[in-house]
């Protein structure tokens, strides 16, 4: 583990990454303290500029643009995190299953996964927001369905390779149960793999998020960076600050949580980066 | 050869090797000379440095960072180390041309094999389009290989290993060569397939009279076809010399203990088992498989790994499964240890059935019979410490974790490794060592059945010899039952009590060891026993030598 450590912050990119997705947090977290009570509220004059007596400025109906950042990185953060687990969770079950057991359990398991990669994500997301309605929980579980068959195909595909391996026909040998065999000894050995497809899974589950909301489609009691650019997009050429400002924030957080992932990567396969 | 100029001249060669390795150099000034019409035999354990040494001749070094530091490659007075690339080009496949181990990885899978001899002489601008088919033809004719045409218009996969290498051979010698570069040739190769293509070098180079740097890791090999020998440990040239002095009067240390480590073909003292219970009996076991889809009533592929395959194993005896690939020696094993599912037949454990049991049912058998495998680097789970790989089979059937614990301390010291190794992970030991932890889980359990599948296939004489003796001690205290699954007959003359010899599915030849060995009775067992490489000097050694 320490190696691991050493290998991730000898990372340049990764640091940055890191310091980067640092910030986010940061903001998440100072957004009550800095920015009390409702994002949504009017302070101020429209179409006030940056740097004014507003940081970020005001929007069309003078809501203050700095506030709406800090409280959307709450949203991004927790959309993100935990659309990623659930995916995860799902993709990893199925996924090792299929891979576990081969056969009809397999057979099973895939058509079952090729069903949802059938339709394209982005279509079947918005389809379930349609559906289901949009209260915040409901847009976390749409992301979540849409995200998790890449991870299944991964995992079904480590677990095979795993199974095939000796030190796992030595485990069936001493006598093992199944459930033994595959959380101890070959779920620890696929874990980079996870780990690494779930760190870039949460950047596109932020790009979900706030392509939704940019449509309209997100929960209309919840600040979001796609909400703020999508009600900015009508006055783009007279007030560039209300897209350019959560633009930015979702451009930098997406290429923070990129940079950790590959960072990730490196230190958990040495050996790939060294070929 | 005196007098005459040497063909090729390595003059201190020192190639470096990456910082994080270690030791410094890769080759660390060698002096070697290679003579038209003799073969020179490169000797050396895995990490010599010996494959290095050989493809420096033709400029082809693994990675920027293992480069060549000083010292020149002479061929003919010319110094390939300066040679531009233009030059290099010309010189490799025209004057000096190199087979390589494994022939399905080294030819190109998408081209016919007809096409890539005819590649090597279009790319030196040699003849018209239809004197390069003839070449090709008749080079695959040079080298032996049955009905010509259809082998040049088939794809490599479509070739057994032995006709692959014949056919790689077959390129590289298209433009007649002066310097012939075989790193390992035949070690991917079956023992009677090994023993043909070994005289095919030695025919063709003798013909051509053409000079060979032949790299190997064995000394049968070696004692086979060998004129010179250079052995290599760590980079150095250790000693170098004809192949008669080095064989039989060895000055060097580490030679001497390389030569002492090749187990011998005579088969140790005679073991009585007649008296003992059984203790594994195998009756009728099949096995089939199947491929491909019977998609709209298409049969699919059906291969007989195990017909009827039948022996009993007596307390305390070691049974040597001896064959080559494809003999269905593994399936067997797997049978055995119930890894996969037999078709028919039975096998009993103490009179107990063992074949058709489910998979609880199965657990309590299972610790009474343990495996050994093949791959030191792959049967041993990197994420858990050498501690926890040896105390978890006890602790699935029930012992407390303390106390498994501390058995896998004593079991450590037992197979001779530092009981402060359990807190340590695989990939810090050394293939041996691993074997080591192995053979400890697997009697972590008590077991009084040991399946040991190629256990030693994949390491270093020295450390093979050290392995096998610790086995056959081990056996000795424990008083276990092994069943020792090999391909190699001089692994199996050591540690055996009996053989059978498997061939296609089948045990064609089954008896106790000395008498096949003395007085082989199938065709095939004879086959096998002529074509174990340097036969001749092992029994001449071992008629020399008092033991």
């Amino acid at each position: 583990m320490r190696d691991v450590f050493l290998r991730f912050i000898r990372h340049k990119p990764a640091l940055v990454g890191l310091l980067l997705l640092a910030l986010v947090i940061a903001a998440a977290f100072v957004a009550g303290i800095t920015h009390p009570g409702d994002p949504f509220a009017i302070v101020a004059k429209p179409f006030l500029p940056p740097l004014g007596d507003y940081p970020l400025g005001t929007d069309m109906l003078g809501r203050d643009l700095a506030a709406g950042i800090l409280h959307g990185a709450r949203t991004t953060l927790l959309v993100g995190f935990a659309a990623t687990l659930i995916a995860t969770g799902l993709g990893v079950s199925i996924g090792g299953l299929a891979g576990y057991f081969g056969g009809r359990v397999d057979t099973a398991l895939m058509r079952f996964t090729e069903v949802f990669q059938t339709i394209p994500f982005f279509l079947f997301a918005i389809l379930l927001v349609a559906v289901l309605g949009s209260s915040i929980g409901k847009i976390i579980f749409a992301i979540a369905v849409v995200s998790w068959p890449p991870m299944a195909r991964l995992v079904r595909g480590e677990f095979m390779a795993m199974r095939s391996r000796e030190f796992v026909q030595a485990c069936v040998s001493l006598g093992m149960g199944h459930t033994r065999i595959i959380v101890l000894h070959i779920l620890p050995n696929t874990l980079s793999a996870i780990v690494v497809t779930g760190s870039l899974m949460v950047a596109t589950a932020i790009l979900i998020e706030s392509g939704l909301s940019f449509l309209g489609l997100s929960d209309p009691n919840v600040m979001s960076w796609g909400y703020i650019i999508g009600s900015g997009r009508s006055v783009l050429r007279t007030a560039w600050w209300i897209c350019a400002a959560p633009g930015v924030a979702i451009l930098l957080t997406v290429m923070a949580i990129n940079l950790v992932g590959d960072g990730l990567n490196d230190a958990l396969n040495p050996r790939l980066r060294n070929l | 050869m005196n007098g005459h100029p040497a063909l090729l001249r390595i003059e201190n060669l020192r190639v470096c090797l990456p910082a994080s390795a270690d030791r410094a150099f890769a080759v660390d000034d060698v002096s070697l000379e290679l003579h038209r019409n003799e073969i020179l035999c490169v000797v050396g354990e895995s990490g010599s440095g010996k494959s290095v040494l050989s493809r420096a001749v033709l400029g082809l070094f693994p990675s920027r960072h293992v480069q060549p530091r000083g010292g020149r490659i002479l061929l003919d007075g010319e110094d390939l180390l300066q040679a531009t690339h233009a030059r290099l080009r010309a010189v490799r496949g025209n004057r000096v041309a190199m087979i390589f181990q494994e022939p399905m990885t080294a030819l190109n899978p998408v081209l016919k094999i007809g096409r890539q001899i005819e590649e090597v002489l279009e790319v030196h601008r040699v003849g018209t389009g239809d004197e390069r088919r003839a070449r090709a033809h008749a080079m695959l004719e040079a080298v032996k290989l049955p009905e010509p045409d259809k082998i040049l218009a088939a794809y490599p996969h479509q070739l057994s290993g032995g006709q692959r290498q014949r056919a790689m051979i077959a390129m590289a010698l298209a433009l007649e060569p002066d310097v012939l570069i075989a790193d390992e040739p035949t070690t991917a190769l079956d023992v009677t397939t090994q023993a043909q293509i070994l005289a095919l070098i030695r025919e063709i180079q003798r013909k051509k009279g053409m000079g060979v740097i032949f790299v190997t890791h064995d000394f049968g090999v070696v004692a086979e076809i060998a004129d010179r020998i250079a052995v290599m440990q760590h980079g150095r040239l250790v000693e170098q010399g004809s192949a008669r002095e080095i064989l039989g009067n060895p000055q060097a240390p580490y030679t001497r203990s390389l030569l002492a480590a090749v187990p011998g073909l005579t088969p140790g003292p005679k073991r009585d088992f007649a008296g003992g219970d059984v203790v594994l009996a195998v009756k009728e076991v099949t096995k089939t498989y199947r491929s491909g889809h019977r998609l709209l009533g298409r049969k699919g592929r059906q291969v007989d790994a195990l017909r009827g395959i039948t022996f009993d194993l007596r307390h305390g005896e070691t049974l040597g499964i001896v064959g080559e690939s494809g003999s269905g020696k593994s399936t067997l094993a797997r049978c055995i240890t119930r890894l996969t599912d037999t078709d028919s037949g039975r096998i009993e454990i103490h009179g107990q059935d063992i074949a058709t049991l489910g998979s609880r049912a199965l657990r309590p058998v299972r610790r009474r019979m343990q495996m050994v495998f093949q791959d030191p680097f792959g049967s041993l789970n990197p994420r858990r410490t050498v501690g926890q790989l040896i105390a978890e089979g006890p602790i699935v059937h029930g012992t407390p974790s303390a106390e498994a614990a501390k058995r896998a301390l004593g079991l450590l010291e037992m197979v001779g490794l530092d009981p402060r190794a359990a807190s340590r992970y695989p990939h810090e030991f050394s293939g041996g060592q691993r074997q080591r932890i192995g053979l400890a889980r697997a009697l972590a359990l008590d077991p009084e059945i040991l399946v040991a599948d190629e256990p030693v296939s994949a390491l270093d004489v020295s450390v093979q010899d050290q392995v096998l003796r610790l086995i056959a001690d081990i056996r000795a205290r424990l008083g276990l039952t092994v069943l020792f699954i090999t391909h190699d007959l001089r692994v199996a003359s050591q540690v055996c009590d009996s053989i059978a010899v498997m061939h296609k599915g089948a045990v064609v030849e089954y008896g106790a060891i000395a008498d096949v060995f003395a007085d082989p009775r199938h065709e095939y067992t004879r086959t096998l026993l002529a074509a174990v490489p340097g036969r001749a000097w092992s029994e001449g050694r071992q008629a020399a030598s008092p033991a």
